[in-house]
């Protein structure tokens, strides 16, 4: 195979999942409510009991909505991470994976491609979201938005990752709901995305540790200052390093010779 | 190099305690079709995974025109077009979209290869819906584009999963009409896998799986000839002890 066939089937991945999401309306504008749901209503809400001090990147104090942004940015590439696993799962029980798995491109290429392809779908959502938070005056500097690209990407990756994982895991589409409930509502919680740390330290110490290991609480910073043009090297470290354990994670779980795909379905 | 399209030598598997295939050994030459016939849970379609390296074999060897599926997994893989027994059609897509996302996926340019899409559609008289999404094609149709996109790269082994399942009598004999044409015109080796043995034809060779063993593996009238019955219907029944196919 040669590098311009490489290019050919990363285009042709990359289509594919931009149809598809182009096709599922509804899957866009799901995506896009729940976020939303959180901007204008929960922070609205909570605007007057969660006073936020002047924390980094922040120089100034911000209103409640400008500081779950970053948050909400993260949980677009949280659930998209999720939703696309259990896509995953989906194709593997329909069968339209396979024809993924039968391509002579190495497998480890093909699962980047489409973990790739399904980030970038994600991130087009974010930046829509960040368009509509812009109208109702959450404005980090202008630059913030093209430097918040590579820290989405970072994040998405390692979201993906994490789902590529465990579709891998995941025997049938029914065990999903429950591997949703164990993974997203906790990653997302117990985080930084709708409150600082600190407010956590001064309620529980333990709390305080687990959303300071929890690497949704990383990609949220490092989203968080690369809006404000700044880099949270910390937060970087943490989100590589995630990110390489749960792509390292996903692809043993796709080999055929040792992965968790190889004892898993019975046939005729 | 060995010269055979499709060379299995004593392939075992199992689902952690469950032993669904026992040192199953056959050959398929190119221009060969094969009809791989056994009642369902007789393990083909597992037999299919492991061809097609979503799984990998306990024991024993497969390789395909020569290539080592284990040591030269990439270059055995280019040379098989594939119908699963599940459907893999996006059915939010459009033909083309989908043929073009097939040809992505084998390296080539699908604006290089327009022609080839066009004559193959035309023939399975789908030429004037490449822009219709998949899911307003009948059960048939789809299959059909399903075999058009198995074939669209050229492959040297064609694998079909009991594709006729679930298809009116006219689509299946259109289905196997076409397959067996581009066996003879191009000599690709063909393994067809189904339960039906009505889809066998005297001279195809067959194999016999049942319970995870080849019970037979011959021309189907030598099969015949041997178990001394008039049909291949009668053979499969005396060597399985069953009255299921």
């Amino acid at each position: 195979m040669k590098a311009g066939q490489y290019f050919r089937c990363l285009w042709g991945i990359f289509l594919r999942e931009g149809l598809r999401f182009l096709h599922q309306r509804e899957r866009f504008f799901g995506a896009l409510v729940r976020p939303l749901v959180w901007l204008f209503i929960f922070a609205a809400g909570f605007r007057s009991v969660l006073g936020v001090s002047i924390i980094p990147p922040y120089e100034t104090y911000i209103l409640y909505e400008e500081y779950i942004v970053p948050g909400l940015a993260a949980m677009i590439l949280l659930f998209s991470g999720m939703q696309s696993s259990l896509s995953m799962v989906y194709d593997r029980e329909m069968g339209s994976m396979r024809m993924l798995m039968v391509s002579p491109f190495p497998r480890w290429y093909l699962l980047l491609c489409k973990l790739t392809a399904g980030t970038l779908v994600a991130i087009a959502q974010v930046y829509v979201f960040l368009g509509i938070a812009w109208f109702w005056d959450v404005q980090p500097p202008l630059m913030g938005y093209l430097l918040a690209f590579p820290a989405l990407l970072l994040s998405g990756l390692m979201m993906g990752a994490l789902g590529l994982l465990l579709s891998s895991a995941i025997k049938q589409l029914e065990n999903f709901a429950g591997v949703m409930n164990f993974v997203i509502f906790p990653m997302f919680f117990a985080s930084s995305a709708l409150y600082p740390l600190w407010r956590i330290k001064d309620s529980s110490l333990f709390l305080y540790e687990i959303c300071r290991f929890n690497p949704f609480t990383h990609a949220v910073e490092l989203i968080r200052f690369s809006l404000y043009g700044q880099i949270g090297w910390t937060a970087f470290f943490v989100v590589v390093g995630s990110l390489l354990l749960f792509l390292a994670g996903a692809l043993y779980g796709y080999d055929p010779a040792r992965g968790l795909m190889s004892r898993k379905q019975g046939g005729g | 190099m060995s010269e055979a399209a499709l060379r299995l030598s004593d392939v075992s598997f199992s689902y952690t305690k469950r032993q669904v295939l026992d040192e199953v050994s056959f050959t398929l030459n190119p221009g060969e079709f094969c009809v791989l016939l056994g009642v369902n849970g007789a393990g083909k379609t597992t037999l299919f995974s492991l061809i097609t390296r979503l799984f990998i074999s306990g024991g024993g060897s497969i390789d395909i025109y020569g290539y080592d599926l284990k040591r030269q997994s990439r270059k055995a893989l280019a040379q098989l077009g594939v119908v699963f027994q599940q459907p893999t059609l996006d059915l939010d897509l459009s033909l083309t979209q989908n043929l073009h996302y097939h040809c992505a996926l084998q390296g080539i340019n699908p604006n290089k290869i327009g022609d080839r899409i066009e004559m193959a559609m035309e023939e399975v008289g789908l030429a004037d819906r490449m822009a219709d999404r998949v899911r307003a094609l009948s059960g048939g149709q789809r299959r059909r584009v399903e075999l058009v996109r198995a074939l669209l790269h050229q492959p040297r082994l064609l694998l079909a999963d009991e594709p006729t399942v679930g298809l009116d009598i006219h689509s299946r004999q259109a289905i196997l009409k076409q397959v067996r044409e581009r066996c003879q015109q191009d000599g690709i080796g063909v393994l067809w896998a189904t339960h039906l043995v009505d889809e066998v034809e005297p001279e195809d060779q067959v194999v016999i799986l049942h319970d995870g063993k080849v019970l037979a593996s011959d021309k189907a009238n030598q099969i015949m000839q041997q178990t001394e019955t008039d049909s291949v219907k009668q053979a499969f029944n005396q060597l399985t002890g069953s009255d299921s196919a």
